[in-house]
């Protein structure tokens, strides 16, 4: 299999489950309190990810970048975990993780930053992402920066990617129905939005961790602001879905009694 | 362990000082090492392990995240003050400086508190003459507080905003790693020299068994091992077991720290920094606390001790009725939770000290004994210890000494000793020793020993908490027949449940009214406040040892204490454990009768960064 060049989007949302509160700060809207919210590489970027890493493993000489565009800060901590996880070089972008930002925006700069990688080469190019991202759902980023770029082939829902041996890709992506659209692609320069793949989580490796910190680090306090405006976006309101909770912790019933009791409280 | 030849290969790796643990004690361990690495014009400390580069300090922290810790807290911040003299409170979210601060007594309500005579007929004495005290709602200001127990010149943090504030410091010098989501298995001694740490295996099955995706844990070794993991951080009690605690050294006393951090609702115009310090309700011996934090939010919580001898003794259901006493209740009536979370703390104080260092290894923070148990004092004590332990380390750097015990007692003992932290320890040693004899006692040997400055103290030798808690039907046979005790254990047995609701209940506490916004259901707050995780690939990290053992305890009070109902009564002999509830606090430990609980540095826990 010939070496890739995997250039990984992804920003940083909040850790799942934290209460999230839009308001309406100085500079637009914002969540309450961003900066106090325990953060976590987009989930979706995750995958993707993950993946990267396992496609570069079977393809000797390739590299990963994760290009992300979040503060800094926030960034720098949560790289403490994913730092643990894969190898990579880092690209960090200085900018908003909040959701509310223009995705053209959001895709000329981190489009802007992959130009600028040195020794990136476009004939084995692969860019990965998140079909969508944790934060905007907007599920327009990618396909964006690709365009920028001059990726035509682009593929979202992703779950698997296999290379042939002849070099084609043989990708499968969601569709209604809980199934996959086979598609084929001749190979690099390809772009992916990656559903939830078919990966589990890598487990920790500290040695991992220190070796990409060494480059994390530089690239943590080269990060450029992205300049973003707005793009010219006005949001008018910004609210939270209204939700009725009630909990009950089982271990023991079927798929099946859990649906009817979901279906049943549902309806009542 | 002791380092054998290994069947599986681990991979190693060196570096120059390992930490186990991040928070306060860490924080100021790191924070001073930071500083002297980067301190312009001096000469560089060199790593050794790799020669030509700065000094190699790694810290593994076990949550998923170094902003997922828990405690109240007030603190009058000397040592983080004196680390950081430029410390604007508004850097850190949710600090803010005290602005006033009030020890109540509060009386019981509705009347299903077990309050000793003293107790009741001061409760009497008080409503009669209310009008002559500063009586409000069902609560009494103390006229007179000592100046022990005053935090006025201090702030009101969040430990996880002040952990990811100092975490962020420090990462941004660069000259430290912190490593979150990175539990430490077990010490590695060789020739009664402690030379680094074992990280936890992943890959494995709930039962510790490898496997398709087994990774042992990473050997990490170090000249130094730093163990800040808190009162019950595995690393340090494992080390206790080794080397053995100072002769008539015992951690006997303890506290289960619970609490909620709420939105005040709309009206509520408490002044940030506003701190009240409570006694008296939900029981006399469950002191409580209430802070006020910027932004209408507030920490509330209680401290449930070990020498609270209710055989079914918890936290999470009196904290809520604490927070439902009148005069909380009319600032948090329609409030929301935003956030919960528990802890164990150590109350032993310099009775309960470790061996402070060893060849290898030194001990800081509150798993060193550190808290000042006459104030209610932690947090700064623990950042003072690292602070401490870091000067010394430089010390020794510089002079190129090893890191031996000798040299360690030298260094960092001796800094510390020559201390406020000892010396006020010391005041404090005997503060608590009352409480063992009950709460009046108690609460006048703390004022006798504040007022005489550690001179006089109340009597009373700490018990092991196992040792003082009696039969159930024995406890509550002022208020329940031996039948409806039986009873009531039959029921619970049947719905597989904890005792101390619907024993509660019984005695007059009234149910909860669960409102969905504060006052919610256990398995709610996990979900909603603690956003409790825990990953698969690694071993539980709370195993009952001998599960025949446990068919002797009586009381099983590990289920009745859990935090997070992550023990619960099960099917065999043990009682289950759940991990994707754990919340690490370790109360299960020291509730133990039976010693027969394993407990381990596990993955997961809170995600929440705002207790």
């Amino acid at each position: 299999m010939s070496a890739f060049h995997i250039v990984v989007c992804g920003g940083i949302v909040p850790d799942p489950l934290q209460t999230l509160e839009p308001i309406s700060g100085p500079q637009g809207p914002a969540l309450k309190n961003e900066m106090m919210l325990p953060s976590v590489l987009d989930p979706w970027a995750s995958h993707a990810l993950y993946e990267a890493a396992n496609l570069a493993k079977n393809a000797p000489d390739s590299k990963i970048w994760l290009v992300s565009l979040s503060p800094k800060a926030k960034l720098q901590q949560v790289m403490m975990r994913v730092a643990q996880k894969v190898p990579f070089e880092l690209v960090a972008i200085e900018g908003p993780a909040s959701g509310f930002t223009d995705s053209v925006e959001v895709a000329g700069a981190l489009a802007e930053a992959i130009e600028g990688i040195a020794g990136l080469d476009r004939e084995r190019l692969l860019l990965f992402g998140g079909w969508e991202s944790a934060s905007r759902g907007s599920g327009s980023t990618m396909q964006l920066v690709g365009e920028r770029l001059g990726v035509r082939n682009q593929f979202q829902g992703v779950d698997v990617l296999e290379v042939q041996e002849n070099g084609s890709f043989r990708i499968l992506e969601r569709v209604e129905g809980g199934m996959h659209q086979v598609s084929r692609c001749a190979g690099a320069p390809a772009l992916l939005g990656w559903a939830t793949g078919s990966l589990p989580e890598p487990p920790n490796q500290p040695q991992l961790g220190m070796q990409n910190m060494r480059l994390i680090m530089p690239a943590l306090q080269r990060a450029r602001p992205a300049g973003l405006t707005g793009g010219g976006i006005e949001f008018l309101s910004a609210s939270l879905p209204k939700q009725q909770r009630e909990t009950r912790v089982v271990k023991d019933l079927s798929p099946e009694k859990i649906a009817r009791e979901v279906v049943d409280w549902i309806k009542g | 362990m002791d380092v054998p030849e290994e069947a599986v290969p681990r991979q190693t790796m060196d570096v120059d000082i390992a930490c186990v643990g991040f928070g306060p004690a860490a924080g100021g361990f790191l924070t001073t090492l930071a500083k002297k690495l980067q301190a312009a014009g001096e000469t560089p400390l060199e790593s050794k392990v790799m020669p030509g580069m700065p000094l190699q300090v790694v810290c593994y922290e076990r949550a998923d995240d170094i902003g997922f810790g828990v405690s109240g807290v007030v603190t009058r911040a000397r040592g983080i003050r004196e680390s950081f003299p430029e410390l604007n409170p508004a850097e850190i979210p949710m600090a803010a400086e005290v602005a006033e601060e009030k020890v109540l007594y509060l009386l019981d309500p509705g009347g299903a508190s077990r309050r000793p005579f003293a107790m009741r007929a001061a409760d009497k004495l008080i409503r009669a003459f209310r009008f002559a005290l500063k009586y409000e709602e069902q609560a009494v200001e103390l006229p007179y507080t000592p100046e022990f127990l005053h935090k006025m010149d201090g702030l009101v943090l969040s430990i996880g905003q002040f952990n990811q504030w100092v975490g962020q410091q420090l990462m941004m010098t660069g000259a430290v790693q912190v490593w979150p989501g990175s539990p430490v298995a077990e010490p590695l001694i060789e020739d009664e020299k402690v030379v680094g740490v074992r990280l936890v295996d992943q890959g494995v099955e709930k039962d510790g068994t490898p496997t398709g995706a087994f990774l042992p844990g990473m050997d990490v070794k170090a000249a130094l091992t730093v163990v800040a993991d808190g009162p019950v951080g595995p690393i340090g009690r494992k080390l206790d077991e080794r080397f053995g605690m100072p002769e008539n050294h015992t951690k006997h006393e303890w506290a289960v720290g619970m609490k909620f951090v709420v939105d005040l609702p709309e009206g509520v115009d408490l002044k940030p920094g506003t701190v009240f310090h409570t006694i008296g309700y939900p029981e006399p011996e469950i002191f409580g606390f209430f802070y006020v934090h910027p932004d209408r939010i507030a920490s509330v919580g209680i401290f449930v001790p070990s020498w609270f001898d209710n055989p079914v003794r918890t936290a999470y259901r009196y904290l809520q009725h604490y927070i439902q006493h009148p005069y909380l209740w009319r600032y948090l009536k329609g409030g929301r939770l935003r956030s919960w979370g528990a802890k164990s703390l150590q109350e032993s104080g310099l009775q309960g000290e470790p061996r402070l260092a060893g060849d290898g290894y030194a001990r800081i923070g509150e798993g060193s004994g550190s808290t000042n148990v006459l104030t209610g004092s932690g947090v700064d004590e623990a950042w003072a210890t690292g602070v401490q332990l870091a000067e010394g380390v430089v010390d020794l750097l510089a002079r190129g000494k090893p890191f031996t015990r000798k040299n360690l007692e030298d260094a960092y003992v001796a800094r510390r000793r020559a201390s406020w932290v000892e010396q006020e320890g010391r005041v404090a040693e005997r503060a608590r020793d009352g409480f063992q004899r009950g709460v009046i006692p108690g609460l006048l040997g703390m004022g006798l020993t504040g007022l005489s400055g550690g001179r006089l103290a109340a009597p009373g030798k700490p018990r092991a908490p196992h040792e003082r808690i009696g039969k159930i039907e024995d406890f509550f046979s002022d208020r329940l027949r031996s039948e409806d005790v039986a009873a009531v254990k039959e029921e619970c047995a049947r719905k597989g449940k904890a005792l101390h609701d619907a024993l509660m209940e019984r005695c007059g506490w009234p149910p909860i009214e669960y409102d969905g916004d504060l006052l919610v259901s256990q398995q709610d707050a996990l979900l909603l406040g603690g956003k409790v995780q825990a990953p698969a690939g690694v071993a539980d990290h709370v195993v009952f040892l001998y599960p025949n053992l446990c068919d002797t305890c009586g009381t099983r009070i590990c289920v009745e204490i859990c935090s997070g109902e992550a023990i619960y009564p099960g099917e065999g002999n043990a009682p289950d454990f759940d991990r994707e509830k754990c919340v690490h606090c370790g109360a299960c430990i020291w509730n133990c009768s039976e010693n027969n609980i394993r407990f381990e540095a596990g993955a997961g826990g809170l995600h929440s960064a705002e207790n």
